[in-house]
């Protein structure tokens, strides 16, 4: 019985030992090697295009479907309950007085009973439905992806489509997954391998020279790991050395995505854990900005770090994301006006992601880094478009806040964003008094000013 | 450089229905058209099933289906913690509430005095207040229902009103008045204009307004139109 056995193992094994070495050999010529030297294949962009076409398909199935046993399909916030009236406290509050007395405006007294009517009604519908909150829930789709994750509409309508969504599963994780993880861990593991060897070579050029090569390698397999399609636009406007880089914040990946395409400086506060690790060893090579926990609160020390990093020429350009905190990538909030204090001249980016094929945004209340990561990996594609803008400095008599703000406005422009006043931190904090004052000052103003007049006739 | 899928930023189209802009990603084929799917929200029962007394809410509240389940949808989020009712402190996620001056009234509306827990039912009972008013469908024992005109004033009423005892008095308009102007005016303005506003309404002469005095002044305002929201098809 035991030699029966015996051929039948060996026979196992050495099919084993040949799908592996093909694995890996396939793994390094499609992927690994072009890599390095910055090539691409096009296999990730035919991959897109087939999927997109199963992806209509699909969706104009689930819509037959859908008609024939007549449901109607439900989209969810793919609209809002109520439309809210975009005039402004002024206007509606005399609209009320005028329909309410046949006195002339002029002469109207002030307050009036009705006034609250519109508090009230400006009140209720934003417990209906606001703005803000929108912006933080992961954007809706119209089409299916083939994710269950992404719709509300799964109930069985067709074989075939079920066959399908199996199929996909079964590539997304069984194949797909474990690619991707083998992918970045080997890029992860190289960046911080080789980088701490670039850290013993003394300060140089050719230190510099083979720190760019390998962040960028390193990079670049990191976005194989995640089969990001990007295409960068406007490459011409790079950002230079001395400069300090903005973009729109969506996700974590974000750093991975422009990284890829350039060298830049990072800041950010110093982690524990493989963070940690992957920080400390990337400073050896090239100098990033990396603050400690309590040197984060510190206005004056952070600022002045990026100011002497900004002014030495031969150190990278610095990557910062002003919104300070991951927004579903439909809009542009407030940018915080740290960076733009600094003088240095200024790149902004647009970052947009395709969310067809996987959404990119990182609501971080939901889920934890671990379950993202997941996520992002078993997803088919992260497919976005990078626009470099042209550089902005602060102009005579600008403020950092207004400079903020039309470097936010250019870049919710080029991404095709919502350009929003709100405050990003508002997704965690209380809104702050301002604003309610900001109301009040404005009904104020109205009865005061009707008061004034009538003191002076 | 080839560009495939999202390579030029469009401007957001919008919706001819409901005037919101269309989600990206549009399909090829019969999907061209910018117009979004506002138009499907017909009920379907499977839909329904996870809304608990959507019939009786929808006959009482006379909200349809579509737009109970989008309000199942919003108390859903603002309960955060799935406690399966609602709490003042759940209505600060609504950031644009936070920049209204009579804010705390208006949470206050949706618990009762002694109450400090809100229910779907009741969250929906209040909203009902901002339907469009339609014409008259008392059917003599019936309540009168939320949306009324005299639902809306009693609402607005009970703004005013805080301590529930069915009148305004003066010190109830002076605080009405101190939160929606605060810094902005001095003392003696605003109790002027309280004084006024009593002066102006206040028939019987109690020093106070009831709610049919409060009715009075208001006859001449639509309030109809001015106490209901654009509710989409």
């Amino acid at each position: 019985m035991e030699l029966f056995f015996n051929p039948f193992d060996n026979l196992l094994c050495i099919l084993l030992g040949i799908s592996f070495t093909v694995w890996f050999t396939l793994l390094l010529v499609f992927i690994i090697v072009p890599a390095i030297f910055g090539v691409s294949f096009g296999i990730r962009r035919l991959y897109m295009k087939t999927l997109l076409k199963i992806f209509e398909w699909a969706t104009l199935r689930i819509e037959r479907g859908a008609k024939e046993k007549n449901h109607h399909l439900y989209k969810p916030y793919s609209n809002a309950i109520i439309a809210k009236e975009p005039t402004s406290l002024e206007e509606e509050i005399k609209e009320i007085r005028r329909s309410g007395s046949n006195k002339d405006l002029d002469s109207a007294t002030e307050f009036e009973m009705s006034d609250i009517f519109y508090f009230a009604r400006r009140g209720v519908e934003s417990i209906m439905d606001d703005e803000v909150t929108k912006r933080f829930t992961a954007e809706e789709l119209e089409s299916w992806n083939l994710l269950t994750r992404s719709n509300n509409n799964f109930q069985y309508i067709s074989l075939r489509l079920t066959v399908l969504w199996w199929l996909g599963l079964l590539i997304r994780y069984g194949f797909l997954l474990p690619l991707r993880v083998t992918l970045a861990f080997t890029g992860v593991s190289l960046l911080v391998f080789l980088t701490s060897l670039i850290g013993l070579l003394p300060n140089g050029r050719l230190k510099n020279f083979l720190s760019e090569k390998v962040h960028l390698m390193c990079y670049r397999i990191c976005v194989r790991a995640l089969t990001a399609i990007i295409t960068y636009h406007d490459s011409e406007n790079k950002p230079k050395n001395g400069g300090i880089c903005v973009a729109n914040h969506t996700s974590p990946i974000d750093v991975i995505i422009l990284a890829s395409d350039g060298c830049y400086a990072m800041v950010g506060q110093i982690h524990g854990g493989l963070m940690g690790v992957i920080q400390r060893s990337m400073v050896k090579a090239c100098p990033h900005v990396w603050f400690e926990r309590s040197e984060v609160k510190d206005r004056h020390l952070v600022a002045k770090r990026l100011s002497d990093h900004v002014q030495d020429k031969s150190k990278l350009p610095i990557l910062i994301f002003p919104e300070g905190t991951c927004i579903n990538n439909t809009s542009v909030m407030m940018f915080k006006k740290g960076s733009f204090d600094i003088g240095a001249t200024v790149y902004p980016v647009a970052i947009k992601y395709d969310p067809r094929f996987g959404d990119a945004f990182w609501n971080s209340s939901k889920f934890g880094m671990v379950n993202y990561l997941l996520h992002m990996m078993s997803s088919w594609a992260i497919v976005c478009s990078v626009w470099y803008l042209p550089p902005m400095s602060r102009e005579e008599g600008e403020d950092a806040v207004q400079f903020a703000n039309r470097v936010k406005a250019a870049i919710a422009r080029k991404g095709g964003l919502v350009d929003l006043l709100w405050d990003g931190g508002l997704k965690r904090e209380k809104v702050k008094d301002t604003f309610k004052e900001e109301q009040q000052k404005l009904y104020s103003k109205m009865l005061v000013g009707t008061q004034e007049d009538r003191s002076r006739s | 450089m080839s560009s495939v899928g999202c390579s030029e930023p469009k401007v957001q189209p919008l919706c001819s229905n409901c005037s919101f802009d269309v989600a990206a990603g549009h399909l090829q084929g019969e999907r061209q058209s910018a117009v979004c799917f506002c138009r499907n929200m017909g009920s379907s029962s499977s839909d329904m099933k996870t809304v608990p007394n959507s019939q009786e809410l929808m006959e009482e509240t006379g909200f349809s289906a579509a737009h109970l389940f989008r309000l199942y949808e919003r108390f859903e989020f603002l309960d955060k913690d799935n406690k399966g009712h609602l709490r003042p402190e759940d209505f600060e996620a609504v950031q644009e509430l936070s920049t209204n001056p009579i804010r705390d009234r208006i949470i206050g509306s949706f618990f009762p005095p002694g109450q400090e827990t809100a229910d779907f039912p009741t969250f929906v009972r209040i909203l009902a207040h901002f339907r469009p008013t339609e014409k008259s469908r008392t059917r003599g024992d019936q309540p009168e229902p939320a949306n009324s005109s005299t639902g809306k004033l009693k609402f607005a009423f009970q703004l005013y009103d805080q301590d529930r005892d069915g009148k305004i008095s003066k010190d109830e308009l002076l605080q009405v008045l101190r939160a929606m102007l605060e810094m902005q005016v001095t003392e003696e303005q605003l109790q002027s204009m309280a004084e006024r506003a009593i002066q102006e309404a206040d028939l019987d002469k109690d020093k106070a307004i009831s709610f049919e005095e409060f009715r009075k002044t208001l006859e001449k305002v639509d309030t109809d139109q001015k106490m209901s929201s654009r509710f989409m098809k």
